[in-house]
């Protein structure tokens, strides 16, 4: 059977990038959705602060991560020497997704990785779906 | 005290076996309050995976009506530890209960300073070291192989997105900016034109970045002694340092707090000599 991701949550707690509204309707529907995962307060200040227990949250399978932007989460991990696994780690963006798609993406069981890997540019930004 | 590589408090929500459920209203609630107050939560359930536990101090919470809390599996010998009984505890005593556990297992406690500082994005980074010869305050530095990194993420002024303008490359990020790329999102082709905007910088600051501020650091001085009136000479800094700020989007406190002229002077040439011995050693022999 394959591995089941586990759930990380960033509150983004000192800051108000991240829309006061998904990140509380998140938090809200994976308390009702009755899953096991873990919040953290900031990943920021974590990284900052080399907090170990970045490493704990890395180092258990593969993970889906609540936060936001791909690209800045997998080098604030980095930053902790705390890397994501680059195959193991899929990160949504609270910052731009709804507070469904992501819940959607966090109770689905299947991962998809997303962790940039390499130069990102704006060609591998996901592009929008064509309408038919 | 210095918290950096100290673990902070992770409590654990447990409704397993041996305790009450917590209704999801409530584990709402206290995960809430707790984040809000700095601390990680694990909400655990049977069966289920959360990260593993390792030595961080553990609070587990846990409504047990006619039992001790359950022995917690996948600690390290030496691991702090500690449960308690919330039942009948609301969100605000279990913030509290925390707080409390916090101090008892000596964690490092967060959440004093808005983590604002730069974050390298190694993938686009070349080493260039214009970030360390820009930063007066110390931000950056070099490790033992020459490669830039951030070493002082508290000497970073709050809000302060200038060096990530002039790295050529867009590789510096700060999460918590608004707008990308700087704060993480996809770089796009009129962000990798980057020259353009260090040159622009540079050009609004009259070809020198350290001159320019030494000299309006000078003229708001010269000022302030003829005039001797500190408000007067406090509103004139402030509006020849409005252009600069809102061009290059530097909090005006940031500008404001500038040291003396010749503090600027020496710290600039500090930097700009360490970034040129990294790029020294970078240089392969002839």
């Amino acid at each position: 059977m394959a591995e089941v991701p586990r759930i990380l949550y960033c509150h983004c707690a000192y800051a108000q990038v991240v829309p006061a509204e998904v990140k509380t309707a998140v938090l809200r529907k994976l308390c009702d959705a009755g899953v096991a995962f873990d919040a953290v307060p900031d990943l920021c200040e974590m990284s900052a602060r080399q907090d170990p227990n970045l490493q704990n949250l890395v180092s258990g399978g593969c993970v889906k991560i609540a936060a936001c932007y791909p690209r800045a989460v997998k080098w604030l991990f980095a930053a902790a020497k705390a890397p994501l696994p680059p195959d193991g780690a899929e990160v949504l963006n609270m910052r731009v997704q709804t507070a469904e798609e992501i819940v959607t993406a966090l109770l689905n069981t299947g991962l998809q990785p997303n962790v940039p890997q390499g130069k990102v540019t704006a060609e591998d930004a996901p592009q929008p779906v064509a309408a038919t | 005290m210095a918290v950096k590589d100290q673990y902070s408090l992770r409590v654990v929500l447990y409704d397993g076996d041996g305790a009450q459920p917590i209704p999801a209203s409530d584990r709402f609630d206290a995960t809430t309050a707790l984040l809000e107050k700095g601390f990680s939560v694990t909400q655990a359930k049977p069966g289920q995976t959360v990260s593993p536990i390792g030595s961080a101090p553990l609070l587990l919470l846990g409504r047990f009506a006619n039992t001790d809390a359950p022995e917690i599996a996948g600690t390290v010998p030496g691991s702090r530890v500690v449960s308690r009984n919330i039942l009948g505890v609301d969100a605000a005593g279990i913030s509290a209960l925390s707080e409390a556990a916090s101090l008892e297992l000596q964690a490092a406690r967060f959440g004093e300073w808005k983590p604002w500082f730069p974050v390298i994005d190694y993938d686009r980074c070349t080493n260039c070291m214009q970030c360390l010869s820009f930063c007066l305050f110390g931000v950056y530095g070099v490790d033992d192989a020459q490669k830039i990194q951030v070493q002082n993420n508290d000497n970073c002024k709050t809000n302060c997105p200038a060096c990530s303008r002039v790295c050529p490359e867009a590789a510096i990020m700060f999460p918590k900016y608004k707008a990308g790329p700087i704060n993480g999102d996809v770089v796009s082709n009129s962000d990798l034109n980057r020259e353009k905007m260090k040159i622009d910088i540079s050009a609004l600051l009259g070809g020198d970045v350290y001159s320019m501020l030494r000299e309006r650091s000078e003229k708001a001085q010269s000022r302030f002694s003829k005039e001797r009136d500190a408000d007067k000479a406090l509103k004139e800094r402030q509006k020849c340092l409005v252009k600069l700020a809102q061009s290059g989007d530097i909090p005006p406190e940031v500008l404001m707090s500038l040291p003396s002229p010749d503090e600027i002077a020496r710290r600039a040439e500090e930097a700009k000599a360490k970034a040129a011995a990294a790029l020294a050693h970078q240089t392969p022999p002839a």
